[in-house]
């Protein structure tokens, strides 16, 4: 299998990989600070930023359309952070109602542009479930322009990131502006999100954010271990993903990348050493075994 | 003459039977996920929802791919199934305490529905079936599955909608107890002998059934929204049980019925717009609930504190009454510098006092009534 030398094979390889890698590494921090689901009503939110920013443009420029979506997504958590700190509504409920409603506007808007005489606005549905084989290298590009910055960001501010991520009232009584460091990690959650969704959709990229810091999790108690290994299993899962599409018709790119990456994830919690249920459980056989002996 | 009218009158009916149905299903289907819906938002477990609606997918193709028919009841039930089995495994992975919650969702529904897609698209791509529509819906389309029962010639989706319907209303009047008691209380349900597990999965059983009935017609998204969008609105507008379900019945009704006319109306996609209608009651309610409502909340806040204000005002002037410093301490103007008000507000607050007969001006100076005197009493003492 000619992976790196076919022209639409590199660039799906090399395109979904660069999303395993980024959106595992910057969902560590959605699931660290319990906000793993925000990763799911934020890109069903972004289906309508990409029909508006096509709506309004008229172009199906990558850049745009991402655009928009960042901007549907930010809007998204802006409102939902609103409405729990308003309202006696919790976060699962407002939740499932912001991702549902989002969506359901958005296609609204993708069943009014549908009917436009344009043909530009094909494939716009695409979004819906990604469509890696689709991917250019002008993608690939627009995926480092959006990724590489995000990751700068984190980079820079890891210290504060790092506390903030795992005891943001501490980090308050420090003096640091945690408001202001929560709304960067989760721009860069949007940011990872809009990558996401030309390779594997609105629906399903939840999941690559996070399965791989999920899996990470269970091998590791430093966070920078966490992050670098939650990068190499999306990283991993993308290659796999991309090869195992590569090799039969009717399996999308998108969905056996989450398969490869579910499949990481669950055999992380079983083996996993400490953490990991069978190690729990061969352990506890063990120390049963040598008590008997004893 | 007569023949003609006849005609005319017999296509008016052949083109506005299916605009009917279609609304009717709409309705019937609203009040079906509303019910299950009040308490998947008052047991903080919407997010399920969004989990099951998803997987229902698995059952059907797993059903499907066991009975090679796409009529087979087999579907129904393991997508049923499915949807139970779901919450089971992200209880599973959850009480593993290796994960939280909220990930254990985003875990196991992303993973269940990729195997639907793949499934779908290896083995079954030549039929029906495709997770365009299971997510999406068309509603449009549900008029013209239709099934003869007792000699009647219905839309499936109707008869089924109203099945889950009265099921979910014959449940919930049997079990009402039970539930709120399980919902409001879950330890006490539990000393009493209620077994919460039998009552949770019994309701995710429902949200399953509902889920699978409904996302055929409408999609599993707007199944989403049509569960947990009226309830969080009627959550915002009442504290008592009976009412908030009476309400997400009818706000579910209401959202489905002005999507259906907007849909109609720049012909887009109806769940969309269902859902998007959804929202904007959500929304509204949100801004505008008489007590809860954002609004409201920003009037209560400012009453409070110019209530405070009239208080700390007679207070002050109580404290001078009588005293040889009174002219001045009692002049609106001192006010400004002694209690630290911006002028606006002072007047306000003087202005309020008045009206309510607690000051009165003699003069320049402030003066308090009787009931002016015995609030600051009051006032003091507390």
């Amino acid at each position: 299998m000619d992976l790196l030398t076919d022209y639409t094979l590199r660039n799906v390889t090399i395109g979904a990989m660069l999303l395993g890698a980024i959106s595992g590494l910057l969902g560590c921090f959605a699931v660290l600070r319990r906000q793993a689901l925000l990763g799911d009503a934020m890109s069903h939110a972004a289906l309508p930023g990409i029909a508006l920013a096509f709506l309004l443009t008229g172009q199906r420029n990558t850049f745009t359309l991402l655009l928009g979506a960042a901007v549907a997504a930010l809007a998204a958590a802006l409102w939902l952070l609103a409405i729990v700190r308003t309202s006696r509504i919790k976060d699962d409920a407002a939740l499932a109602l912001i991702l549902a409603v989002f969506f359901g506007f958005g296609l609204v808007l993708l069943s009014y542009l549908q009917r436009q005489p344009t043909a530009a606005q094909a494939g716009l549905k695409s979004f819906l479930f990604g469509q890696a084989a689709a991917l250019v290298e002008r993608d690939l590009w627009a995926m480092l322009a959006i990724g590489g910055p995000a990751l700068a960001l984190v980079a820079i501010f890891w210290p504060q990131v790092k506390l903030i991520s795992f005891d943001p009232d501490f980090a308050r009584s420090l003096g640091l502006p945690v408001r202001r460091f929560e709304v960067l990690l989760t721009g860069v959650i949007v940011a990872a999100i809009v990558i996401g969704l030309q390779t594997v959709g609105v629906v399903l990229m939840s999941a690559m954010l996070i399965a791989p810091a999920v899996a990470a999790r269970q091998w590791t108690n430093r966070l920078e271990t966490m992050v670098l290994l939650a990068a190499g299993f999306g990283a991993l899962a993308a290659f796999a993903g991309a090869w195992i599409s590569a090799l039969g018709e009717g399996l999308a790119t998108g969905p056996v990348i989450v398969l490869v990456m579910s499949a990481l994830t669950a055999l992380s919690l079983l083996i996993a050493p400490e953490r990991g249920l069978l190690w729990r459980r061969w352990r506890m056989a063990r120390r049963w075994l040598m008590g008997n002996g004893g | 003459m007569a023949d003609g009218a006849a005609l005319a009158d017999g296509e008016w009916w052949l083109t506005m039977a299916p605009q009917l149905e279609v609304q009717l299903i709409a309705v019937i289907i609203a009040a079906a996920c509303a019910l299950p819906g009040v308490f998947l938002v008052l047991r903080r477990m919407a997010m399920l929802s969004d989990a099951i609606s998803h997987t229902v997918l698995l059952g059907i193709v797993l059903g499907y791919l066991a009975s090679n028919s796409l009529s087979s009841p087999l579907l129904f039930a393991g997508a049923v199934a499915m949807g139970v089995i779901t919450v089971w495994l992200v209880e599973m992975v959850s009480g593993s305490r290796l994960v939280r919650e909220d990930a254990a969702i985003g875990l196991v529904f992303p993973a269940l529905f990729s195997l639907a897609v793949l499934l779908i698209s290896r083995y079954a791509g030549n039929t029906h079936l495709d997770a365009d529509s299971v997510l999406l819906g068309e509603l449009a389309f549900a008029p013209f599955d239709r099934i003869e029962l007792w000699g009647l010639d219905l839309p499936r989706a109707l008869i089924f909608g109203s099945g889950a319907l009265a099921l979910n209303t014959i449940l919930l009047m049997l079990f009402y107890k039970e539930l709120k008691l399980a919902t409001f209380d879950p330890a006490l349900a539990a000393t009493l002998g209620f077994a919460p597990t039998i009552i949770h999965y019994g309701l995710m059983t429902c949200v399953s059934l509902t889920a699978v009935t409904a996302f055929d017609a409408v999609g599993s998204i707007l199944v989403i929204a049509l569960m947990v969008a009226p309830p969080a609105t009627a959550y915002l507008l009442t504290d008592r049980l009976p009412r908030m379900i009476g309400l997400s019945v009818a706000i579910g009704a209401l959202s489905a019925l002005s999507g259906y006319w907007l849909a109609r109306l720049f012909d887009v996609s109806i769940a969309g717009a269902m859902a998007t209608m959804a929202g904007i009651g959500f929304g509204a309610a949100w801004l505008l609930a008489p007590q809860r409502g954002i609004i409201a909340q920003a009037l209560q806040h400012r009453s409070r504190r110019e209530q405070f204000a009239v208080q700390m005002l007679a207070l002050h002037l109580l404290n001078h009454e009588g005293a040889g410093d009174a002219g001045i301490e009692c002049h609106p103007r001192h006010l400004i510098e002694e209690l630290r008000w911006q002028p606006a507000f002072a007047n306000a607050i003087v202005r309020r006092a008045e009206q309510s007969g607690l000051v009165q001006r003699q003069g320049d100076v402030l003066c308090l009534t009787e009931a002016g005197r015995a609030l600051a009493r009051a006032a003091s003492v507390q």
